[in-house]
């Protein structure tokens, strides 16, 4: 049965998947609670032109992936806060970033199969060197989301107290950003451009559905990240037709459905207890610094 | 000018540009109240879903337009049943994405090995509007007559409940029938939507027009009429343009993207001049209640 492992190949798409399902599963906790849902979607498909586009020009994918995530990334960023504004107009980027894709892939001759691998990913066939890449870039990321950790979180569930406080919330939603459209170029060979959103939001959707701590949901998304793709690339080696990404999402779908059903059991109660916990928590907090809570702007004003 | 009219003569012209007014009119009509109702994450969800419908409905070898009909009304049906409001609500829709994205891969992966067809898929993600049979137009026509009489049937109690859900829900009309009715609408619209500029682009016409009209316009009608003039313009151009454009053989929906977003950018400094009169004159408080609300707080 495990006959599977012993090929490098295999190997290889364990190592790199696994790296990559961990991060996404970070990234995508944050991206839930700031409610960036929508922009998760909409990076990947933005970076699939910008493969798209250095395939043409002759360059390595990646770097037009880089280019065009991070680009959209900084974007997103300086749009404005209000959800359905930014929402559309993360839309309308998104929609001519893909009519770019599909022009510079026109022009490119042969294009459907590129397009197939771009948006559905290869990770079996993965080579050594492209794991070794994933890996530092894995690790780096993951050390600047751990370096910005605290202020990162605080800015995602309370951005006015957060700013109140004097964190630079502008900026940390400016290098969220970037380093989402990192992980996400990095997953672009993983699972394809159309399901990194499946590794992104999978995991965290379920696991914030399960506890509304977020050190726990944070643990419980990294190892349901690792077990869909695990599993995932395990069934799709056996199976040997049917892709890694449909099963990677199959499953992450079958477990959020029951979750999301039943968590109303557990959620509503414990949600309630959280929630008092937290008001205890930002009371103290409050107290510490009263005039802060009382007088953001002012406070804000007189910090910068 | 002489070619131009020329190339009237070709069945498939015809019927690129006749699908092409449907889906435009239609689409600009319900993406007006899906950039009201800030929905424009499910319209993207839903063109996504559709491209799982489409790419099943091959593999079993029945047309595209029915098979992506079934799969995003039942999508429309999930999330309506799913979804609370606001925040919790992109979750739901990202997860039923993600999990018809599967689907859709998988279809496609299928029907890729079962023959050499890998365009088949490129025409689902991207449109094959050059492509569109009689049969198809008939049946965007049928359901999008249907959509627009819906719509007007239900104009004024969906504005409300769009605009102000709170209030509308205090003067008893049905919020949430309506949410769950305008879903499948939204459901039925995109698959049209898919056909002509595919799932990938879908956004393009059900959203670009809607919100630049939004901008420049603030009576719903004006803006309406607008989003549904802006559509026609976005689709009609970017025909065109692939038809008699530079050189060789531009896909049509780069040229209707890249429209859309023209369109939607050169309209956000025109919004930002217009602002400041809002606050020099006093309303009467419910009027001015009223256009808060419709600026989407």
């Amino acid at each position: 049965m495990f006959d599977i492992f012993q090929y490098p190949i295999i190997q290889n798409a364990l190592l790199a998947g696994v790296m990559v399902a961990v991060i996404a599963a970070i990234m995508g906790y944050f991206l839930i609670v700031r409610g960036l849902t929508f922009a998760g979607h909409a990076l990947p498909n933005i970076g699939f032109a910008g493969a798209a586009g250095a395939v043409l020009l002759g360059l390595d994918p990646v770097i037009g992936l880089f280019a065009f995530t991070i680009g959209a990334g900084i974007g997103i960023g300086l749009l404005g806060r209000e959800v359905n504004e930014r929402d559309t107009s993360i839309g309308v980027i998104m929609t001519f970033a893909l009519g770019l894709g599909l022009l510079f892939l026109s022009l490119y001759a042969g294009y459907a199969e590129r397009v197939y691998s771009i948006l559905f990913g290869q990770i079996i066939g993965i080579s050594q060197q492209d794991v070794l890449i994933t890996a530092i870039a894995s690790l780096g990321t993951l050390l600047a989301i751990l370096l910005l950790f605290r202020p990162l979180l605080f800015s995602s569930f309370d951005p006015e107290m957060a700013q109140a406080r004097g964190l630079p919330v502008r900026l940390l939603s400016l290098a969220f950003l970037i380093l989402l459209a990192i992980t996400i170029s990095l997953a672009v060979q993983v699972v394809g451009a159309l399901l990194i959103f499946t590794l992104l939001i999978g995991p965290a959707a379920t696991a914030s559905r399960i506890t509304s701590s977020p050190f726990r949901a944070l643990s419980l998304a990294i190892l349901l990240g690792i077990s869909y793709t695990f599993l995932g690339i395990y069934l799709a080696a056996e199976n040997g037709v049917w892709p890694v990404s449909f099963y990677i999402a199959t499953l992450s779908f079958g477990i959020y459905l029951p979750v999301r059903l039943l968590s109303p059991l557990w959620l509503g109660r414990r949600r309630q207890r959280a929630r008092t916990n937290a008001d205890a928590r930002a009371d103290e907090r409050a107290g510490r610094n009263k005039l802060a809570a009382l007088e953001p702007e002012r406070f804000a004003g007189s910090s910068r | 000018m002489q070619d131009f009219l020329h190339l009237f003569h070709y069945s498939f012209v015809q019927n690129a540009y006749l699908a092409g007014t449907i889906v435009a009119i239609v689409a600009a009509v319900v993406g007006y109240f899906v950039v009201l109702r800030a929905q424009a994450f499910a319209g993207e969800a839903l063109a996504d879903i559709g491209l799982a419908g489409a790419a099943g409905a091959t593999v079993l070898g029945i047309g595209s337009l029915p098979g992506m009909l079934c799969l995003t009304i039942l999508a429309a049906l999930g999330m309506g049943a799913l979804g609370e409001r606001l925040r919790g609500r992109d979750i739901e829709i990202g997860m039923i994405l993600s999990f018809a994205l599967g689907l859709g891969v998988l279809f496609l992966t299928i029907y890729s090995q079962s023959g050499s067809h890998a365009t088949t898929g490129v025409n689902i993600l991207f449109g094959s509007i050059l492509s569109v049979t009689s049969t198809e137009i008939l049946i965007t026509l049928c359901s999008g007559s249907i959509s627009l009489l819906l719509i007007a049937l239900l104009f004024r109690p969906l504005l409300f409940a769009s605009v102000d859900p709170e209030l509308a829900r205090a003067r008893g009309v049905p919020v949430l029938l309506l949410s769950m009715l305008f879903l499948i609408l939204l459901a039925i619209v995109t698959a049209e939507t898919v056909l002509v500029v595919g799932a990938l682009l879908a956004l393009a016409l059900l959203v670009a027009p809607a919100a630049t009209a939004q901008r420049l316009a603030r009576r719903p009608l004006t803006a309406l009429i607008l989003s549904v003039a802006l559509g026609l313009l976005i689709t009609w151009g970017g025909l065109t343009l692939a038809f008699v454009g530079p050189g060789r053989h531009l896909p049509v929906g780069f040229f209707i993207a890249a429209l859309a977003a023209l369109f939607y950018f050169a309209s956000l400094p025109l919004k930002r001049l217009r602002t400041p009169r809002r606050h020099t004159a006093p309303t009467h408080p419910c009027n001015e209640y009223r256009s808060m609300a419709g600026r989407g707080h």
